[in-house]
């Protein structure tokens, strides 16, 4: 742009206002695909170098590495996509974003103005079609009114409960020349207000019953990690300073470390027998972050029954959704965290729970995590293990897709950090996994970068290898290959009579020559005794890495507990025999 | 229990359901309405009735007067989720205040002849409705009142000769000095 002397240095191109937008927010990298609608943005992006653009394979695949890429930094992720396609393309991502509290900002271009409602070349009514995915979105008819929108939208995104938005810009307003503003304090919107800050009453109470507890359990989840480094480090604190035990969601991983004295493992469906017996007898729970979800709770009339129960949420419509609380504490979780351990401190009582922790140690006893070893093929919960062992003291990150293969490295990966495991929750995206090993390599240059991968999801959006080649970014993709959709195939045995509908993969890609194909490097293992050298190998790398590791077909994951069961019903491995599987089952179809 | 084989839950809950009129009041931007809609249907909640106007033209906000339906728990979800939408500034419970007139307007056309006219006219002044048309063999009527006046008055046009009803839906205020 070249500008002369009388020239106002704020009026510019729409698209000019957003790249400089996008440096104003402190952005570095964004995900994209290019396509008509963006292509001034694509223009201005060409002529700068402050902001580093990904291009991607598949606008899913930018989402996904956005979301990686957010989850990882504690930053918001941008993407940047075309009208119609790119646009719909984007509405899986943007649904798991807003599902696990992900703040993305998504640009999307649009048929110019004059055309919208035409049904125009690659127009969608993209606002219409992402509202029930977005925390906010906006359709800019007026350039002016863009810089204005574009601050907002940072805003909605990161603040409050983080979540997905989309800025949809007509072509002509990208073309259009308007005035620029810097982000300013006034750029909220108006109407929306995030309450940060707990009520001291609600604490007041809620220490009342903490300091009295005789059976207490803190169940956290992924709001914790949302709110931040202190929030992970109140609640560290708050843990050593009651001598509580804690247990986590699948989101909350890594918030308290696994190494930890107080740890239970995680919680819900396939969650450890102690965290879930904990989570049914206790007298005293403390929900921080967390959401009540169905895979946590089983049968919500069963679940936790003699207990009471407080729950710190930034957002209001978490309380009282699922599960009745009895002291809701609306606020951010490292506000709260702060003025909860305070008042904890000043109460100047220590409750005496050793009864408590004596029957937990029983429950752990039961060692609900066991599995059959086996010295002739690899035991998928051993090659996690594995994993985890040979990558200890690493800068790590774990990211997974979605099946069997996540719920074992749920399980049997320690996280000690927060930000280190980035895992499709809510949404339950098969194919999330690859591309926001992208996201998270791309923000992390230097760290181990590994993909617990199935081989149904992986091939979901394989076709991110190759972005991972251009931009030379050394994503370990470790994939459990068992052939099945594993997790699939569990539910038909479990609850559908053995009749495996279409849940097997007769014809799966050689991984190996995918890999040298794509221009990765390619491993595979299927003996036990390879395992651990092979791990070693894919370390060393420099490149990305696609790792095809065949572990025992019909292994199923557990424990479990049955659908329409209560935590106590839980049913473990050493006991999922067909005989017990059948009665934890009975109500559903007959079991072959 | 007796439950399908099913990855989720399934209960059968017979809380007792609750009407409720609730006052939004919304930022007036493009899509807001569709985006209180969309909640409703999302999210499997019924709207009884819906009115929406711009109601403070210089500040751009508009007062949404829902009715609703459900249990305590879904209608303490209806208005926190309702709540936490960006463009929303405030969600009253009107119910729950206990102390809110509600009205609407209908506009009710009438088609008879001989008695029935004369009953018709009759009827109508019981209710203070205003005729705000006629012919030689119909009226338009106009009625303000609560939804159940409203619903009387209806139904006792059917055997007069109803041919159709225009109504507004609820709108609602405070009793007192106070605003939202």
């Amino acid at each position: 742009m070249s500008e002369s002397n009388n020239h106002d240095p704020n009026q510019m191109t729409g698209a000019a206002m957003i790249v400089r937008a996008l440096k104003d927010h402190g952005v570095e990298h964004i995900f994209g695909y290019p396509g008509g609608a963006v292509l001034p943005i694509y223009d201005e992006i060409f002529q700068q170098d402050d902001v580093e653009h990904i291009l991607v394979r598949h606008e899913q695949g930018a989402g996904h590495a956005a979301e990686g890429y957010a989850r990882s930094t504690g930053k918001p992720g941008v993407v940047l996509v075309t009208s119609g396609p790119g646009a719909t393309n984007m509405v899986t991502p943007l649904t798991d974003a807003l599902m696990d509290s992900i703040p993305l900002v998504c640009i999307t271009g649009q048929v110019p103005t004059h055309l919208i409602g035409n049904d125009a070349f690659q127009e969608c009514d993209t606002v219409g079609i992402t509202r029930p995915c977005t925390k906010h979105n906006w359709l800019v008819r007026d350039v002016n009114d863009l810089a204005r929108v574009l601050h907002e939208a940072f805003y909605v995104a990161t603040s409050g409960r983080p979540g997905p938005v989309v800025v949809d810009v007509p072509k002509d307003v990208q073309f259009a020349t308007g005035t620029y503003h810097p982000p300013q304090k006034t750029d909220v919107h108006v109407s929306y207000m995030p309450r940060v800050k707990g009520d001291p009453e609600q604490i007041r109470k809620a220490v009342a019953l903490l300091t009295t507890a005789k059976r207490p359990v803190i169940y956290s989840g992924g709001g914790v990690v949302n709110s931040g480094p202190d929030a992970s480090r109140l609640l560290r604190e708050l843990v050593a300073e009651t001598g509580f035990p804690i247990t986590s969601t699948l989101m909350g991983l890594g918030a308290y470390p696994a190494s930890g004295r107080n740890w239970l493992g995680m919680l819900g469906m396939h969650g450890t027998y102690e965290a879930n017996m904990a989570m049914h007898d206790c007298d005293v729970m403390l929900c921080v972050g967390a959401r009540f979800d169905d895979r946590i709770t089983g049968r919500t009339d069963a679940f936790s029954p003699g207990s009471k129960k407080i729950h710190i949420d930034i957002d209001p419509s978490s309380i009282n959704k699922n599960i009745r609380v009895d002291v809701p504490i609306i606020g951010d979780v490292a506000n709260v965290l702060g003025d909860l351990l305070a008042a904890f401190k000043a109460s100047g009582k220590q409750p005496k729970i050793d009864p408590w922790w004596f029957e937990i140690g029983r429950w752990r006893a039961r060692n609900s995590l066991a599995y059959r070893r086996n010295d002739d093929v690899i035991m998928p919960q051993h090659a996690i293990q594995r994993l985890f062992e040979l990558t200890r003291g690493r800068d790590t990150y774990i990211t997974t897709e979605v099946g069997q293969h996540q719920m074992w490295a749920a399980q049997f990966f320690g996280f000690e950090e927060p930000h280190r495991w980035m895992t499709s929750g809510g949404l339950g995206t098969m194919g999330y996994g690859l591309p926001a090993a992208l996201g998270v390599q791309v923000a992390h240059r230097d760290s181990l970068v590994i993909d617990i991968a199935g081989d149904a999801s992986v091939q979901m959006t394989m076709q991110e290898m190759s972005t991972a080649v251009q931009y030379d970014l050394p994503i370990k993709i470790f994939i459990l290959n068992n052939q099945y959709m594993g997790m699939v195939r569990q539910w038909q045995q479990l609850l559908h009579g053995n009749r495996l509908s279409h849940s097997y993969s007769e014809a799966l890609p050689d991984f190996v020559k995918l890999a040298d194909a794509f221009g990765c490097v390619g491993f595979r293992v299927s003996k036990p005794g390879d395992l651990d050298g092979a791990i070693e190998d894919m370390i060393k790398v420099r490149k990305p890495v696609l790792f095809d590791c065949n572990v025992a077909a019909l292994e199923n994951c557990f424990p479990m507990i049955p659908s329409g069961k209560a935590h106590n019903e839980m049913l473990l491995p050493a006991e999922a025999n067909d005989d017990a599987t059948a009665k934890a089952f009975a109500g559903g179809k007959a079991l072959v | 229990m007796n439950q399908p084989a099913s990855a989720y839950f399934m209960e059968d809950r017979h809380d007792p359901n609750e009407t409720h009129t609730l006052s939004v009041l919304v930022q007036n931007e493009p899509g807001v309405l569709a985006r209180v809609i969309g909640l409703f249907s999302g999210r499997g909640y019924n709207i009884e009735s819906l009115t929406v106007s711009e109601t403070e033209h210089a500040r751009h906000m508009s007062r949404i007067t829902i009715v609703t339906t459900g249990t305590p728990m879904v209608i303490q979800q209806i208005k926190h989720q309702l709540d936490r939408m960006i463009p929303v500034y405030q969600v009253v419970d009107m119910t729950l205040t206990g102390r809110s007139i509600e009205r609407e307007l209908a506009m009710v056309k009438v088609k008879g002849s001989g008695d029935q006219r004369i009953e018709a006219m009759r009827l109508a002044e019981v209710f203070r409705a205003r005729v705000v048309d006629a012919t030689n063999e119909s009226f338009v009527f106009e009625i303000t009142g609560g939804t159940s006046k409203i619903d009387q008055f209806v139904s006792l046009m059917v055997p007069i000769g109803l041919v159709e009803v225009s109504r507004t839906g609820v709108a609602a205020i405070s009793r007192g000095p106070e605003g939202m």
